[in-house]
């Protein structure tokens, strides 16, 4: 059998510039710079508090990382299991290759239900594949349902965190969305709305309160699916995800292959690691668990999309699966000095951030502009694997990427040899710990925020992050910079725009946690 | 070959390189959560729980009715729908200060509609388990507790635990859980953060919540 195919990149992000420089426009963008790094500081503060409390961090990270590598490593038999224990319970269990086929799927269920419209809890499986779009191309209304998202769907803009799609707009621009938009399609925004949070989300509650108890459809993502018992979980806070998973009669949630865990028993692990990672809660407002069909509560008819879509590719790849392992807590995003400073857009994916970074290429391969780019939109500051519940090693995996990009430019070279230094340095969490200190010492001596060069790695360090203009190949980008003087760069992956304001930027990430977090092992931030 | 068939073929192609056999890793290790220095569990459920803003009360048995129905007057609560199975001794004190009890029952004899349950100001309900580390009440939706829709449309939830039912973290409850039923877990009223990061109680469940722990 041939290599598992690629994730096509979606019709949204075809074309998009390279990380690099869609970064440059960004960091122009001195409100959402500013939202961005109010909230990542917040979040920040807030996931440290949290991890603290538990003094198992450790072995916990290491029980979920575990749960995920088994998972992952007989993904054939759990999904099977996982299926037999959902037909078991009355599930309707369907099987989506790529984007076209889960979105005709949940296209067709939706038309056999004759309804025009669904209500649907945020999902990144489902922005992946943009079925919001595929249901409005068939004549059927999909509403967002999550504040974030109600407020990007509004806003006719795309979501730019994990957690907090919306991260990039302040209450003034949510109040403006909420009154010009929310008339056209359905219940107004109160005519003295303002901008206080509490009275925007009132409105919120009352524009989408209408929707919920008219809708006869729900579209779901789920956080986890467990294969033992065919239990199905969504983690939120807001209430919007039990509306649609208890009041409609049909639910179609779409879950990405590598959702699967094990064992219920495993799901302690993770509603332990999940919340306090995401948004720094000791437990989130409300977790739904469903096991198909429960007669007299709740939907009565029950599907179920397991979406492939580039899994399989990245699981192929022995390195690169245990970036599936993910699940999507978005710490690693609000620990990132890049991600701060450049948002979640750059990244070209509805995955931005570290875990975009390594994910986006590892789903779709290496062939576009962005994706060849953004194993270089990170600093290698090594912040991202420290906070990841489940040990994912992002910079481990972005340097691989990077050789990778770079030997399928060029062939084999002496920069390839560069990069396995650096593989050897970033394969072990000490080595790079060690090699970063002394590297953003010596940033901070120069008066500099970023890392200018890793010992040992010499000049291969020098030309990381610039920008790749489009109508030069990678091999010329290289000869240009590689020779490239210091003192001349305008490097947006090391997020330098505003070096003429240097008062305004935040402290590093890497600093301000490791201070803030009493950790009790090896790995604390 | 069906996408089913396909998928699990490049599945299988993909982890050729794995020599282990499903399920041969370690026991699911347990990781117990200490939250600072650990009172006794049920102080630090109470401790737990306020950190949400939900109130909670502690009472004797006999103190339920009372607790329930200052709760209930407290937030305005006219209608209050009362699930199957709820000991009927807890709403007895509401019923007789003027509130209204309605069954799971609609107009046409059938469940509630989401409609008629959207004009009910409040629901009191038993708990299956609740977590002290977390502030966490875990709804099986038996009967004490009615079907999910009873507790997520009404704008206030009294819900009643038992001392005996407060566990010390996630793992104990995981492990008391029948994963068959369909679960809600419950940690504070519904909020976001989804604005400039400010929590705000109440989006889309009960904007209210009252915890009344017996015991
Ligand atoms: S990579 Fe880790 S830290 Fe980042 S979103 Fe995924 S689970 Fe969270």
């Amino acid at each position: 059998m041939s290599d598992p195919p690629v994730q096509d990149t979606s019709p949204t992000f075809l074309g998009m510039p390279s990380f690099q420089r869609a970064a440059k426009v960004a960091l122009a963008d001195t409100q959402q710079r500013r939202n961005l790094a109010h909230a990542t500081a917040t979040i920040r503060a807030k996931r440290a508090a949290a991890v603290a409390e538990v003094e198992g961090w450790e072995e916990l990270r290491l029980a979920g990382a575990g749960a995920k590598d088994e998972a992952l490593h007989h993904l054939p038999d759990y999904l099977e299991q996982l299926e037999a224990a959902l037909t078991a319970r009355g599930a309707t269990v369907h099987w989506a290759r790529d984007a076209a086929e889960a979105n005709r799927v949940v296209v067709d269920l939706a038309r056999a239900k004759g309804t025009d419209e669904v209500v649907k809890v945020k999902s990144m499986a489902t922005q992946e594949i943009e079925l919001n779009e595929a249901l409005e191309e068939a004549g059927i209304a999909a509403w967002e349902t999550d504040l974030a998202e109600l407020i990007v769907q509004l806003g006719e803009d795309r979501p730019s965190h994990i957690l907090v799609p919306a991260i990039h707009r302040n209450r003034a621009e949510i109040r403006e969305i909420f009154a010009r938009r929310m008339g056209a399609v359905g219940r107004a925004a109160p005519a003295d709305l303002t901008d206080e949070p509490a009275r925007l989300a009132e409105a919120a509650r009352l524009h989408l309160r209408e929707k919920f108890l008219r809708a006869r459809v729900a579209v779901s993502g789920a956080n986890f699916a467990v294969a033992d018992t065919g239990t199905l979980v969504v983690v939120e806070s807001e209430g919007n995800g039990r509306m649609c998973l208890t009041l409609p009669e049909t639910l179609i949630t779409v879950v990405g292959i590598e959702k699967v865990l094990p064992t219920f028993a495993d799901l302690a692990t993770m509603l332990q690691l999940l919340p306090r990672s995401s948004t720094g809660e000791r437990m989130n407002p409300y977790t739904s668990m469903w096991t198909g069909v429960t007669p007299g509560d709740g939907p009565q008819e029950v599907h179920v999309v397991l979406l492939d879509n580039g899994r399989s590719r990245v699981l192929a790849d022995e390195a690169g699966r245990e970036a599936l392992r993910c699940i999507r807590c978005s710490a690693c995003l609000n620990v990132c000095p890049v991600y701060e400073r450049t948002g979640g857009h750059a990244y070209g994916s509805v995955y931005p951030g570290p875990i975009g970074a390594v994910l986006n290429p590892l789903l779709r391969g290496t062939a576009t502009e962005v994706d060849r780019s953004l194993p270089y939109a990170s600093s290698l500051c090594g912040a991202c694997f420290d906070a990841c519940p489940v040990r994912i090693d992002i910079p481990a995996l972005l340097v691989r990427l990077r050789t990778q990009v770079v030997d399928e430019a060029s062939g084999r070279s002496a920069e390839a040899a560069s990069m396995k230094a650096a593989a050897w340095m970033f394969g072990d969490h000490r080595r790079l710990e060690a090699a970063q200190r002394a590297a953003t010492l010596g940033g901070r001596l120069l008066g500099d925020r970023t890392i200018r060069s890793l010992p040992g790695l010499g000049a291969w360090t020098q030309a990381r992050d610039v920008p790749t203009p489009p109508t030069e190949t990678f091999r010329q980008w290289w000869a240009r910079t590689h020779g490239d003087a210091e003192g001349d760069r305008d490097d947006a992956g090391d997020a330098e725009g505003d070096r003429h304001d240097p008062g305004d930027q935040p402290v590093e990430p890497e600093q301000d946690i490791g201070g803030a977090v009493p950790h009790t092992s090896e790995e604390g931030p | 070959m069906s996408s089913r068939e396909e998928i699990l073929a490049r599945l299988r192609v993909a982890t050729g390189d794995v020599t282990s056999q499903p399920g041969e890793r370690d026991p699911v290790p347990v990781v117990a959560e200490t939250a600072g220095a650990a009172p006794d569990t049920l102080e630090l459920f109470v401790t737990t729980v306020t950190d949400y803003r939900a109130s909670v009360v502690r009472c004797t048995p006999e103190q339920v009715g009372a607790e329930v129905a200052a709760a209930l007057v407290r937030a305005r609560a006219h209608t209050v729908l009362v699930p199957p199975g709820l000991d009927t001794s807890w709403v007895a004190r509401a019923r007789d200060a003027g509130l209204r009890l309605r069954a799971d029952e609609g107009e046409d004899g059938g469940p509630l509609t989401a409609q008629e349950l959207d004009g009910i100001d409040a629901v009191v309900t038993a708990a299956r388990v609740a977590v002290a580390t977390t502030g966490t009440i875990v709804l099986d939706h038996a009967p004490d507790q009615g079907r999910r829709a009873l507790t997520l449309v009404p704008d206030q939830h009294v819900c009643v635990v038992r001392a005996d039912q407060v566990v010390l973290d996630v793992p104990d409850a995981v492990a008391l859980l029948d994963p068959t039923r369909p679960l809600t877990w419950v940690s504070g009223p519904s909020a976001t953060s989804d604005i400039e990061l400010d929590r705000v109680e109440g989006v889309h469940g009960p904007r209210t919540l009252d915890v009344v722990v017996v015991g």
